[in-house]
């Protein structure tokens, strides 16, 4: 029997199992600048010596947790992820990429309002750069995954991995697309959701939902394509080109910005190096930032990434 | 004997080390690396800071943060006295096999953190401060900061959370120096009444002479004894390449270089 599919927030999921190990991990500490979550209730009600309300400041949101991180406790920091990927950039570049080469930071930068996510608060709010200036940094993990059992599981990964992660999760509830006791393999960093004949789609965050919906209605059509969810932004590179070695065409679907180094950048990437007989082509946001309210349906329409303009570029003329 | 005749001697032999660096790394920044000496002194032979040459990382060590990296050459041979590394490494400065960089990083055995981009060091040693207290040590937190680094914004997140966190187990030790790249920071922002400031921040605040060992080393040791819930800073006065005729005061002795016959005469001058 099927299992009955939860709609949940990334960011309570995470929250409440960082929660449960703070209850028998007394080195984590939970930072936030001034940001908040229903989950979040319960570590500050519960852990006030532990939970940390930096104000709003990412700056130091960074600086602080590298400092505890130095000292051997697991860090989580919490804020809005464009701020937290951008407003504090060199803080996460100097205090913890660098630092982290000669001395080990557990200091994990959780952020919240990943793509276009925060639809109705506009571009400041929208975050479409954070995957490609993350990926650029050596040293950090960045995890983008589409639902809240993947962003759960990234829990028990960030404490066993002494090293500076970045995730990002989406602001909206979601249904999960991974089974309620699924086992993430954050080494390997994607997962084959549905295999296909001759395309397949590479997704990350948000966008693995709406390539589901692509899925679907190709396989109404009697057409079977392939959708890989790519969760950890360095992912296993000889199992991800054998993966996509399969197919004949690969189309990459992310909310961030195209052809400036995010998930597109990085198959295009592999493609090369591995020299595989696959075509390509990729979705996203042109380089324009989009004005627009009314939601996430009115951006993508926006954006020219509505499922119909997806769905021509994924059937189009590929020579 | 004048109780402070060691510091004074151990400057001396700092402030030679120091030109000779100068001499092997002419990039180095000579007059931000002048102002400073004295609080490496009182910190390191003054008995102020608890460390343990031998286990650089030691859980009982004061963690001292030098946030204004381009000052920190001057600690190179005092880390080397103290046998943090050989003293042979001062002479290959800049040279492919060395571990001494100009801006001094973690990979030099005696510094805490990345150091040079600045206005890193308070945020960083308020974690520290915390995470100190959280595990009930009896350690401290320092950190030296340049007064043109107060410009950075993200100093004054430091500076508030610091206080509000009551982290008095954190000395901020501001050189101040005066100027900072392209001129006498009175004409740049103007930092003024900096006292005041910190003071409304609600810090314990003390001023010195950053060149005199007596008022060093009695501010450093209050602060030691001081556990009021208030973290503490130091606005030590000092001159931007203190000692040194044409760098000393100059507005873009920041950037000045002595030459090598320069540093030679004055080398043998001090010898004499």
């Amino acid at each position: 029997m099927a299992e009955t599919k939860i709609i949940k927030t990334m960011r309570d999921a995470i929250i409440e199992k960082i929660y449960d190990q703070m209850h028998c991990n007394d080195r984590i500490f939970f930072l936030s600048a001034d940001f908040g979550a229903p989950a979040l209730d319960k570590v500050r009600d519960d852990f006030p010596e532990r939970f940390i309300n930096v104000g709003i400041a990412e700056q130091n949101l960074v600086n602080v947790a590298c400092g505890l991180g130095l000292e051997g406790f697991i860090v989580y920091a919490y804020a809005i992820t464009g701020f937290l990927s951008m407003r504090a950039y060199e803080q996460i570049r100097v205090n913890l990429a660098l630092s982290c080469q000669h001395r080990p930071i557990n200091v994990n930068l959780v952020g919240v309002g990943a793509g276009v996510s925060y639809d109705v608060a506009g571009p400041t709010h929208h975050c479409l750069e954070d995957i490609s200036i993350m990926r650029t940094l050596p040293n950090i993990v960045t995890c983008s995954p589409c639902d809240w059992v993947t962003a759960d599981r990234f829990v028990d990964f960030s404490i066993n991995h002494n090293m500076p992660k970045y995730i990002r999760l989406d602001g909206k509830p979601l249904p999960n697309v991974y089974s309620h006791d699924c086992i993430i393999n954050w080494q390997k960093g994607f997962n084959s959701l549905y295999k296909g004949s001759d395309i397949c789609i590479v997704s990350t965050g948000y966008m693995t939902h709406r390539s589901q919906e692509i899925v679907h209605e190709f396989c109404e059509h009697g057409e079977n394509i392939g959708l890989i969810d790519v969760f950890n932004l360095a992912p296993d590179a000889e199992a991800l080109a054998a993966e996509i070695g399969r197919y004949k065409k690969v189309v990459t679907i992310e909310e961030g910005f195209k052809n400036r180094g995010g998930l597109d950048s990085l198959i295009l990437q592999l493609i090369n190096e591995k020299r595989l007989n696959v075509k390509f082509a990729n979705i996203g946001f042109d380089s324009r930032y989009i004005f627009k309210s009314g939601g996430r349906e009115v951006i993508y329409q926006a954006a020219g990434l509505s499922k119909k303009d997806m769905i021509e570029v994924i059937t189009k003329s590929w020579d | 004997m004048n109780k402070f005749q060691k510091l004074e001697d151990k400057t001396k032999w700092v402030k030679r080390e120091l030109l000779k660096l100068h001499k092997l790394a002419p990039e180095s920044r000579i007059a931000s690396s002048l102002s400073d000496i004295e609080i490496f002194v009182t910190l390191y032979y003054g008995g102020i800071l608890k460390y343990n040459a031998q286990i650089p990382l030691s859980s009982e060590r004061d963690r001292f943060i030098v946030s204004k990296g381009h000052g920190g050459v001057s600690l190179f041979p005092i880390l080397a006295d103290l046998g943090y590394f050989a003293k042979e490494e001062l002479r290959k400065i800049g040279q492919s096999d060395s571990f001494l960089c100009v801006i001094p990083d973690t990979a030099i055995p005696g510094f805490e953190t990345i150091n040079g981009s600045l206005g890193h060091g308070l945020g960083v040693a308020c974690g520290i401060a915390v995470a100190l207290k959280r595990k009930k040590s009896d350690a401290r937190v320092y950190v030296l900061c340049g007064d043109g680094e107060l410009n950075e914004g993200a100093v004054w997140e430091g500076v508030m959370f610091a206080a509000y966190h009551k982290l008095d187990n954190l000395v901020f030790i501001v050189d101040n120096n005066q100027i900072s790249m392209l001129g006498y920071q009175k004409n740049i922002l103007g930092l003024e009444p900096l006292d005041a400031k910190f003071k409304a921040f609600n810090w314990e605040v003390l001023t010195v002479d950053g060149h005199n060992f007596a008022e060093l080393d009695s501010a450093l040791t209050i602060f030691k004894t001081k556990d009021n819930n208030k973290p503490k800073a130091l606005i030590a006065n000092t001159r931007k390449g203190n000692g040194i005729e044409g760098l000393e005061g100059h507005p873009m002795s920041h950037v000045m270089t002595l030459k090598a016959d320069r540093i030679d005469k004055i080398l043998e001058e001090y010898d004499g």
